[in-house]
């Protein structure tokens, strides 16, 4: 007889119940009026030939922690528990959301003699505090509507739902002869984000080839058009100000990588991430995404399946790179925001940091995979549209990285199986996010399971070195229609639907193709081959699947059971979108002057921008990612006498037994972008480059990758800001010989809300590898001995917009830093000569908060104080002012310490300068900066209250 | 006798098992990364070995509790095979995720079919996965893995949610202590032992980062070892002239203690 049993499963007497604890001091922090009380519990709804003792059992035996924990059978017939004081809540996922741990338990139920039919988890909780608010503690802090289901008061179930049978049905969706109204209306409705001008041309076609479409040819052409697979916008035509551009990227970014024609890049801008030349025998690859909406209405779901994503970039590219480091950029309004300003719709600021954070150090660390670098950019811009960016790097062995797929190959898709989770993720990024996207866009959340993943990773990297394929790629937004549709863009395909394993049965043959569940790859494999892969596959409880074959028709075949449910020419799908033309314009706000009344002592100001979102310690979030797993992480993200200064860039060894290294950083700056796009964006390249400078990179062999988010860029003034941006990254790129190698944008980053439209500010983040030639060579920016010398290198100037001095001051406006293109690659070259001379002790970049930041970062992570003088050569005759030579945030400029026997070797080796000697390192634990007017004291600190003010903000 | 030959087991979601295999091999052992359903079809291969090695990670995504289901697994069908690899001197490493293993399988504390301490790896007293560098207090003597070579405090990284050693009661732990089995412990910058965060990174009673059973052979560690293997594994070597790899001199002492 089948029965349904809550196993309830809670701390044992004596133990602390954090998870309960976190979610109080959670409801808190968000303002939810308390006091809270919650008590946690989690828990599995097991269904099954078992009788209540073996429930009891089951609880027992194998799933409590027997020392920590008990288990108690509960109903769950709709009676009330007589002994839980306050209001029961339960949440478990929606019918269909991918539940990891509830298969394992199944599965090892079965495997030790239960006769266990299903199992669900669930988690309960215990809550007392205000009635009136426990449905906004449930909505925000409990529950996440978007996959998950919330029930308050007594469960009452009678089985576990798995979702209806499909039965086959060709859908038609009549669209010739409609008009243009119609035909909106339809990609409306159908959320298919397809434009006037798109639907138009489909129309056409189908006209021209005499009958309707079919619902998934008209998915396919959705996602293969949308903004997301096919950057339409960078890539399409535009009109500035009165001059043509026929292809934004190819005549900025691509343009400038193709000039450069660096012979160490072995593939750009083609696979799924970009490839550089390691040594003899191995190439590195290097991609970073976005997952900006997703993580918007689930912020842990959206970052885990962000990171997961961008991971398979690396397994999909060239015949499969082995992942060897992460990093993650977040961009979020304050996380310390009155409650009270956060829109409908949108979540705290906080609460979206936190998420974020989870998802990707769930995800990282599952994967064992060291997340390395990233930053926090804070504004109150990204209030209702965060950003997330996530990025891997991986390695490969040299002459993997190119791939072809040839007629009679099988169309294998491998890993996790197909669900409904993540339908129209492709066309949803690419869409505005308006306060109803959370009921609107749920399906569009998808759902990770790293573990799949990583025993994916397992087979591919085996398969890789065995032969066993051709060609491989992700399958990312668009599901199998993006992957399937790439791979054979030049071939052709024949895809049958009803072979795709499915996580549950109802999935439409539409659902299928367009699906984005996770953790699944496509691979293009020899039939002589398949058996071989077969047998690993099964060697390593993998699911791969035979779903059709690549073809020489030059066409799109799509069955079910048989049935023909799509037939596009290839030629159309990926070359019929008509071309996008765009109007952009421009104009330079004022500048106004960023001056404002400034005192004579400037430590409280120093003191302020230490705990600015920006600058503070990130340690926090640094010591949840395990940065180490895989022992290739030889600069650590946290350097110093106490493992928490921050270091500029980490370098991973992606070879091992080798010393060769390869540096990972990145630049990113909200502020700079709203002012001046060029600019921001030289600024931005430049403070990657920095950054990986800093710690030793050779500054010949760096790569960079660009990541444009934008708000809508059919409003010219935003597509003219994308377009200065863009021309920025081509000059700067030409000037430095620093080609890109990959990059991704995502634009219309809005919200709507009461008819208004709200956009991010301009961020482009750029992140960058440089080859390290040997590690015993790194430099770290921790000051290391008393007696060495301070050197500044690189020009000051009275450059102060978009600064977080003027931030500081509420100023908004001001001429912001600019790159010097003749003089910053010969600092970055003869800076890297006196390294690789061994004359640097520590090395720290200036960026935000300039000279004055620089300098209680190196002073905190070394734990030893700082003496300096100011000399009135740092400064420009006509001005003379303090302030701007502490806290300017001129780019291309370093403190370098220095042991006293080196100096002159340093000061020749860099007489290129700019080098100015500031001041030396002392034993005394203060930062002390004087003027060159009469020993004016400007800044004058203890360590410990520099260090309290840059540790406090996310001291979570 | 030659090369001690190493098998690091592998499962679904484990995850430092190369950097694992490389530290035996530094160490002078032969090694072979096994996946466990390999090991599960022909247990009989274990005899082959005389190190066995549970790696870091997270074997079937912790799903249940941290590494219960590659615990239930050896338990019910590598029990025999692990018996007679155990009786005729072989070693048994378990690294954190490894770690948690051993214990949920009842390996350690107690050692193999001897009943002893209840224990339990349970979540961090911080209630959040961490990863930072300890201090570790070192008892050589009574496991092969820490001879007198290994010094008094070594330096390696930790990285986990759920470490903090529990036992059933103070007493059994009290017993371990008194019995030598508590080899590591996780110490201040003085050396001491302490349950201070974040010396003591998890809040482990008794400062516990290391235990091994009473025969000394099967050893489970919270830190991960085979992370400090080369000086610049260190997080200050740029600062520290003359660091070494405090890791690999337990798997040297094994590897030795082999060959004696």
């Amino acid at each position: 007889m089948v029965n349904l049993w809550r196993i309830e499963i809670m701390p044992a007497p004596g133990q602390v119940d954090h998870e309960g604890d976190r979610l109080a001091r959670d409801a808190e922090e968000m303002g939810l009026a308390g006091p809270w009380s919650l008590r946690a519990r989690r828990g599995f709804l097991v269904e099954g030939n078992l009788s209540e003792s073996d429930a009891q059992r089951i609880g027992d035996e194998v799933l409590r922690d027997p020392v920590v924990e008990v288990a108690r059978v509960c109903p769950v017939d709709g009676t009330s528990d007589p002994h839980e004081p306050g209001a029961v809540v339960h949440v478990f996922p929606r019918p269909g959301v991918t539940d990891p741990e509830a298969e394992s338990a199944s599965v090892l139920l079965r495997e030790v003699g239960f006769d266990v039919a299903n199992v669900r988890t669930i988690r309960t909780y215990l809550v007392e505090g205000p009635t009136d608010s426990l449905t906004s503690l449930v909505n925000r802090l409990l529950a996440n509507d978007a996959v998950e289901q919330a029930v308050v008061g007594p469960l009452n179930l009678d089985h576990l739902g798995q979702g209806d049978r499909y039965a086959f049905r060709r859908v038609e969706v009549p669209i010739r002869g409609l008009g243009d109204d119609a035909l909106m209306a339809i990609s409306r409705s159908g959320q298919l984000s397809l434009s006037l001008a798109e639907m138009r041309t489909i129309q056409a076609h189908f006209d021209a080839i005499g009958r309707e479409p079919t619902d998934c040819e008209l998915e396919t052409l959705a996602q293969t058009w949308s903004e997301h697979c096919s950057h339409k916008t960078l890539k399409g035509r535009i009109s500035f100000d009165g001059r043509t551009i026929d292809n934004l990227l190819k005549e900025t970014i691509f343009g400038a990588t193709m000039k450069l024609k660096s012979d160490w890049l072995v593939s750009v801008f083609s696979d799924n991430a970009g490839v550089v030349r390691f040594d003899d025998e191995h190439d590195v690859c290097f991609k970073v995404e976005t997952h900006n909406h997703p993580s918007a209405i689930d912020p842990y779901g959206g970052s885990n399946t962000g990171l997961g994503g961008v991971i398979r970039d690396a397994l999909g590219t060239g015949l499969g790179a082995k992942p060897i480091a992460n990093t993650d950029v977040f961009c979020v309004a304050a996380p310390d925001l009155d409650p009270s300003c956060v829109p409908p719709g949108v979540l705290h600021p906080r609460r979206i940091l936190k998420g974020v954070v989870a998802g990707v150090r769930d995800y990282g660390n599952r994967m064992g995979i060291p997340t390395v670098n990233g930053a926090l950019a804070v504004d109150p811009g990204y209030l209702s549209n965060p950003l997330v960016f996530c990025g891997t790097v991986g390695v490969l062995p040299r002459g993997m990285a190119t791939k072809r797929v040839e007629p009679g190959d099988r169309i294998v898709a491998m890993g996790g199986r197909t669900g409904r989770d993540g339908i129209h993720g492709a066309t949803f990024s690419s869409a505005e996010l308006t306060a109803h996207s959370e009921t609107v866009s749920g399906g569009a959340v998808q759902i990770g399971n790293a573990i799949t993943e990583k025993m994916v990773l397992d087979v591919i990297v085996q398969a890789r070195d065995r032969g066993l394929f051709r060609s491989i790629t992700d399958c990312g937004a668009g599901g199998f229609s993006s992957a399937v549709g790439e791979m054979g863009a030049e071939l052709g395909a024949e895809v049958e639907l009803s072979r795709a394993p499915l996580k549950y049965a109802g999935l439409s043959y539409t659902e299928i193709w367009i699906s984005e569940a996770q953790e699944r790859m496509v691979l293009a494999v020899p039939p002589e081959k398949w058996p071989e892969l077969q047998e690993l596959c099964r060697s390593e409880n993998v699911e791969a699947t035979d779903l059709g074959e690549f073809v020489d028709t030059g066409r799109l075949i799509l069955r079910y059971e048989g049935e023909l449910v799509g037939d596009l020419s290839m030629e159309f799908l990926h070359e019929g979108r008509p071309t996008v033309v765009r109007e952009a314009t421009w104009k330079c706000p004022p500048v106004e002057s960023p001056m404002a009344p400034h005192p004579y002592n400037y430590t409280n100001e120093l003191i302020s921008i230490l705990g600015h979102w920006d600058v503070c310690s990130k340690e926090w979030i640094v010591r949840q990612y395990d940065h180490e797993v895989q022992a290739r992480t030889v600069v650590k993200p946290l350097v110093g006498v106490g493992d928490e200064g921050p270091g500029d860039a980490s370098i991973v060894l992606p070879v091992r037994g080798s010393t060769r290294g390869l540096a990972i950083g990145c630049g990113i700056n909200p502020r700079y972008g709203k002012i001046d796009p060029y600019a921001m964006a030289a600024c931005v390249i430049d403070e990657a480059i920095r950054n990986v400078v800093a710690v030793g990179a050779d500054p010949e062999r760096i790569a960079i990758l660009d990541n444009f988010c934008w708000g809508n860029t059919e409003r010219p003034e935003t597509l003219g800001s994308l377009v200065l941006a863009a021309e920025a990254c081509r000059d700067v790129s030409l000037a430095y010989r620093t080609p890109f190698i990959s990059g991704k944008d995502s634009l219309n980053n809005e919200y709507s809300h009461e008819g208004r439209s709200l956009s991010i500010p301009p961020t482009l983040l750029i992140s960058a590898i440089g080859i390290v030639p040997d590690v015993r060579k790194a430099v770290t920016m921790d000051l290391k001995g008393e007696g060495n010398a301070l050197y500044l290198l690189g020009k000051t100037l009275p450059e102060l917009g978009g600064s977080l001095w003027a931030e500081s001051k509420g100023r908004t406006g001001g001429a912001v830093p600019d790159v010097d293109l003749n003089q910053a690659p010969g600092i970055f070259r003869s800076l890297h000569q006196a390294m690789q001379a061994g004359l640097v002790r520590s090395c720290h970049d200036l960026s935000e908060g300039g000279l004055a930041v620089a300098l209680a970062e190196m002073a905190i992570a070394g734990g030893l104080g700082v003496r300096v003088k100011l000399d009135r050569s740092l400064f420009e005759p006509d001005w003379d002012l303090p302030f701007l030579i502490l806290f300017s945030e001129s780019p291309t400029r370093f403190l370098i310490e220095v042991a006293p026997e080196n100096t002159s070797r340093l000061e020749e080796t860099l007489s290129n300068g700019p080098l100015t000697r500031i001041g030396e390192v002392v034993s005394n634990p203060r930062l002390v900066v004087e003027g060159w007017q009469d020993s004016r004291v400007l800044i004058d600190a203890s360590l410990q209250v520099l260090r309290d003010a840059w540790l406090r903000p996310l001291r979570w | 006798m030659a090369e001690p030959r190493a098998i690091v087991l592998r499962a679904p979601g484990t995850n430092c098992e190369e950097e694992t295999a490389a530290a035996w091999e530094r160490a002078g052992a032969s090694v072979e990364v096994w996946h466990v359903g390999r090991l599960i079809e022909s247990p009989a291969e274990l005899d082959a070995f005389q190190i066995l090695t549970l790696p870091g990670g997270f074997s079937y995504g912790d799903d249940l509790g941290a590494g219960k289901i590659l615990a239930t697994r050896l338990g019910t069908v590598l029990g025999e095979s692990l018996r007679r690899f155990h009786d005729r001197g072989g070693l048994v490493l378990g690294i954190c995720n490894g770690f948690q293993v051993l214990v949920r399988a009842g390996l350690l504390p107690g050692g193999l079919g001897t009943g002893g301490a209840r224990a339990t790896l349970a979540r961090n007293d911080s209630g959040r996965f961490e990863s930072r560098w300890v201090r570790l207090a070192t008892r050589p003597g009574v496991s092969p893995f820490l001879d007198d070579e290994i010094g008094p405090v070594i330096e390696l990284p930790v990285a986990h949610g759920e470490g903090r050693f529990v036992t059933g009661t103070r007493a059994e732990l009290d017993a371990m202590e008194r019995s030598g089995q508590v080899v590591l412990r996780y110490a201040d910058a003085e050396g001491r032992p302490t349950e201070s965060y974040p010396e003591n990174p998890n809040g482990s009673p008794g400062a516990v980062a290391g235990v091994c059973d009473p025969t000394g052979r099967i050893f489970g560690l919270m830190p991960h070892p085979e992370r400090f293997v080369d000086p610049w594994h260190h997080p200050r070597w740029t600062r520290t002239p003359g660091v070494t790899g405090d890791g690999l001199r337990l798997f040297s002492a094994a590897v030795r203690a082999l060959r004696a």
